[in-house]
């Protein structure tokens, strides 16, 4: 289905895509039909810069499996840093 | 017989009379012909949902698209309409009615328009198509594994709300199409959006497919069924054979 689930937050980064780098300051998450994946539904995320344009995004989408995986791997990366290099 | 068909991005007034983008797909033979407005779901104005237009076309039908996302990005790509729309929340119920009434307006002033309308959607697009038949007057609405016509209102949307309840509101006869394993409706929401429009007296036939999911219709996707989908275009065929003729 369409699904409706989606949360938006501020982010502080950059992301790259064919046109080059771009500081983002915006997330979406949500889980819905993909554009491209063959898959029924996926996670999506897009990392935005709105002050740049619609286009200023770099959109990511995998599987449910996938996203986990990932996800796992970030905060397990992140409770990994040595203590002082990160506030968050 | 003079098959020619001509598609094409339009523009025309929407709601609140903004000047909306839509795809429309038009046979060019003067016969008078009824029209039918297809309503894209929520990622957006797609290829797949054009792949439609142009299927209306070529059975007969003016065809018209509107792309609900235009004010969200004028000029981005759709997929990145689709993204900024996401972001902002969707569009609001009435926003909708009121671009699906211009794509309606836009279609019966074609000069080979009978001036009935046909209104079809998929996934969300289907619940549009449910909320057509309470708010517009149309000939023939075609719902497809319409979610959330039976539910409840996701908190992200809170404009989302669920229609069942407005059954006795619906001002054209329905043709449902659902797949049995789907979850979103569920056979069980099927089975009480079928009651409601049965209790009101309401003109509406279901089919509902085994082996069949969410999405059954979508050829580029996992989810496609061909049994289903093919049984399905031909209901949609006759639906509207009957509905929009004349």
């Amino acid at each position: 289905m369409c699904t409706y689930i989606t949360d938006t937050f501020e982010v502080s980064g950059s992301a790259k895509g064919p046109d080059g780098w771009i500081r983002v300051t915006d997330a979406s998450v949500y889980f819905d039909h993909p554009q491209h994946a063959f898959a029924d539904h996926t996670l999506n995320i897009d990392l935005r810069r709105p002050a740049d344009g619609p286009a200023a995004r770099v959109a990511i989408e995998l599987t449910a499996e996938s996203a986990r995986a990932l996800a796992t791997s970030i905060l397990a990366i992140l409770d990994q840093v040595p203590e002082g290099l990160v506030t968050a | 017989m003079y098959d020619a068909t001509l598609a094409e991005t339009v523009y025309f007034a929407g709601n609140n009379g903004d000047q909306i983008e839509g795809y429309l797909a038009r046979p060019l033979d003067p016969t008078p012909r009824g029209g039918v407005v297809v309503i894209h779901h929520f990622p957006g104005y797609d290829r797949e949902t054009k792949e439609h237009v142009r299927r209306f076309a070529a059975m007969g039908y003016n065809a018209l698209c509107p792309n609900l996302y235009t004010r969200v990005a004028p000029g981005a790509s759709a997929e990145d309409q689709a993204a900024a729309a996401r972001a902002q929340g969707g569009s609001p119920d009435p926003q909708v009615v009121g671009d699906v009434a211009g794509a309606r307006t836009y279609l019966q002033a074609l000069s080979n328009s009978n001036g009935k309308i046909g209104v079809i959607g998929h996934c969300s697009g289907g619940r549009h198509t449910f909320l057509m038949s309470l708010e517009l007057p149309i000939d023939a609405a075609v719902v497809c594994y319409g979610g959330l016509i039976v539910g409840e209102t996701p908190p992200q949307m809170p404009t989302m709300v669920p229609l069942v309840d407005r059954a006795g509101e619906v001002k054209s006869p329905i043709l449902g199409l659902f797949g049995n394993d789907d979850k979103f409706p569920t056979p069980e929401q099927v089975d009480i959006i079928d009651k409601a429009l049965t209790n009101e007296g309401k003109e509406h036939e279901f089919h509902r497919y085994d082996g069949a999911g969410h999405a059954f219709f979508s050829v580029d996707r996992p989810a496609y069924r061909v049994e289903a989908a093919v049984d399905g275009w031909q209901r949609i065929s006759e639906f509207y054979g009957r509905h929009l003729a004349g």
